[in-house]
């Protein structure tokens, strides 16, 4: 294997574990960075060691307590704590898949901490666990490099001066932290999937790193039916991706989709996940029950095959466990499917008349998508302004005036 | 390391407290107290006479100003702190989400500075 190719594999694991034995971020990632650069010295002569994460590990620790003695800009404790128990033995003897794992967990645990901000979540899970450079994070979050460099020194700071701990915390702390963590990871997917501003609808990288989490925390935290659910969501609306945006770049909804586009790999495994994450007993994930409803959406082959009455049960069974307005929207959205606009009409309209959502432009895009299919076509068409007012996504406010053409000229032809 | 932990809370609310619940939240308190002395996370802890009470002082062109309680127009006013020992910050919120005032006002978790040697 080509040395690039482990150090992209092994990358995240070697900082992980780094930070564990130094007990500092930026120590940790300086080690690293001249642990690969011994390697590509040695290895092309001497060999590649017959465990590379071990040796890169090993020889990154040395490194650092090299520079921490040279430098002498050492916290009495952090020398203390390297000079005792873990100098002494040799890394590799006991870096076997499990420590890393258990290192790798604990990493996520600590960026995705609640003491740190939202933004800061996401920027050091990017930066930290997957590994994206400053720059791909900063792209990511459509600031400058600079602002994103600015913002993950502030949050490592806050990291070492609040004392958040470099652990995965024991129950019953486990299971609250969990759902912070996964809505992290839902949040780098959502991120990608749904861009919030600009002319990008969707970001594939983030997707993919959202994904790679997802996994990651499957495999370090088995049968964990919300951290399942959340991957088997991510997998079954990542495979839609590819028709999700035509190749003018507008946004294609999915009764729309050319559903021969959508990736059946993708497909075929996210189904199996559901299938498992369903068959865990315990309290009922929302993450589960929306990748139900992704489910339903992907296995109906022609659009006419989808499983509607399903959905809007399942809906349901959603706003049973969190009744947030997306998902108040989304159950209209259903109920349109089954019952008909003017039911679904009357359920918008009263989550609108709770306040909260006025400026959701989706909510205004529903309320004429009804009136649409009811025939009254000039409220539908004012509906949809007041969705263009709000909206903030070219492909979006692209498609919003396409329907408002389609009206004009429905009202021309009368 | 030590944490800080103070307590914000309506003091208009707590004063209007009838003399019957007055008295559980202190017995909450005292208990409380206890379980952390006896914890060993105890360093300090008091609890505060209301903003009317206090002063705010200032130095200005050399000339010392004060003023009549502190001027920000918050909801939630000090009312009283605890100083603890924690081993990092999951142990000092574990601590301060046991403290009676956490249910109706709000704390604050501040990691103190090591003394400078």
């Amino acid at each position: 294997m080509a040395i690039e190719e482990i150090f992209r594999r092994e990358a995240g694991r070697v900082l992980a574990t780094l930070i564990r034995l130094l007990g500092d971020f930026d120590l940790a990632e300086d080690a690293r960075q001249e642990a690969f650069g011994a390697a590509l010295e040695q290895w092309p002569t001497a060999g590649v060691p017959a465990n590379p994460c071990a040796w890169l590990i090993q020889t990154g620790r040395n490194k650092a307590i090299d520079r921490i003695r040279r430098e002498k800009v050492f916290r009495s404790k952090m020398l203390g704590e390297l000079a005792g128990a873990e100098s002494q033995g040799e890394v590799a003897a006991d870096a076997d898949d499990d420590s890393f794992g258990d290192d790798r967990l604990r990493l996520i645990f600590t960026c995705c901490h609640p003491a740190l901000s939202g933004e800061a979540h996401i920027a050091l899970t990017l930066r930290e666990v997957c590994g994206l450079s400053t720059q791909a994070v900063a792209r990511a979050f459509l600031v400058s490099e600079e602002t994103m460099a600015q913002r993950l020194v502030r949050a490592k700071k806050k990291i070492r001066d609040a004392g958040i701990p470099y652990e995965t915390p024991e129950p019953p702390l486990f299971n609250e932290r969990m759902h912070g963590v996964l809505a992290v990871v839902y949040g780098v997917f959502t991120e990608g999937y749904a861009a919030t501003a600009g002319s990008r609808l969707v970001d594939a990288e983030l997707c993919t790193e959202a994904i790679r989490l997802g996994r990651l925390l499957d495999e370090l935290q088995p049968a964990n039916q919300a951290a399942l659910g959340l991957l088997a969501l991510m997998l079954l609306h990542d495979a839609r991706r590819p028709a999700r945006v035509s190749d003018a770049g507008d946004l294609v909804l999915l009764e729309d989709q050319d559903r021969s586009r959508w990736d059946q790999s993708k497909i075929d495994e996210g189904l199996a996940l559901v299938d498992r994450a369903l068959a865990i007993r315990g309290q009922v994930s929302s993450y589960a029950v929306q990748a139900a409803i992704a489910a339903l959406h992907v296995r109906a082959r022609k659009k006419e095959d989808t499983d509607w009455p399903q959905i809007v049960g399942l809906y349901e069974v959603l706003l049973r466990l969190q009744a947030t307005p997306v998902i108040e929207l989304n159950h209209a959205v259903a109920v349109s499917m089954v019952d008909g606009g003017a039911r679904a009409l009357d359920l918008v309209d009263s989550l609108a008349a709770r306040g909260q959502v006025s400026e959701y432009h989706l909510l205004h895009a529903a309320r004429g998508r009804f009136l649409q299919q009811l025939g009254r076509l000039r409220e539908a068409r004012d509906a949809y302004l007041a969705a263009m007012s709000l909206a903030t996504l070219e492909p979006e406010r692209k498609f919003i005036a396409g329907r408002i053409a389609q009206i004009d000229q429905s009202l021309a032809v009368r | 390391m030590q944490y800080l932990l103070l307590i914000y809370s309506n003091e208009a609310e707590t004063a209007a407290l009838s003399p019957k619940d007055r008295e559980s939240m202190m017995a909450e308190y005292t208990e409380f107290t206890k379980s952390i002395i006896q914890g060993g996370q105890f360093k300090a802890g008091d609890r505060l006479k209301p903003v009317s009470a206090a002063s705010t002082v200032r130095i200005r062109n050399g000339k010392v100003l004060t003023t009549d309680g502190p001027f920000a127009e918050t909801r939630e006013q000090l009312g009283g702190y605890y100083l603890v020992e924690a081993k990092n910050v999951d142990e000092a919120i574990a601590i301060a989400a046991r403290i009676p005032g956490a249910r109706y006002g709000s704390i604050e978790v501040r990691p103190v500075w090591p003394p400078q040697t």
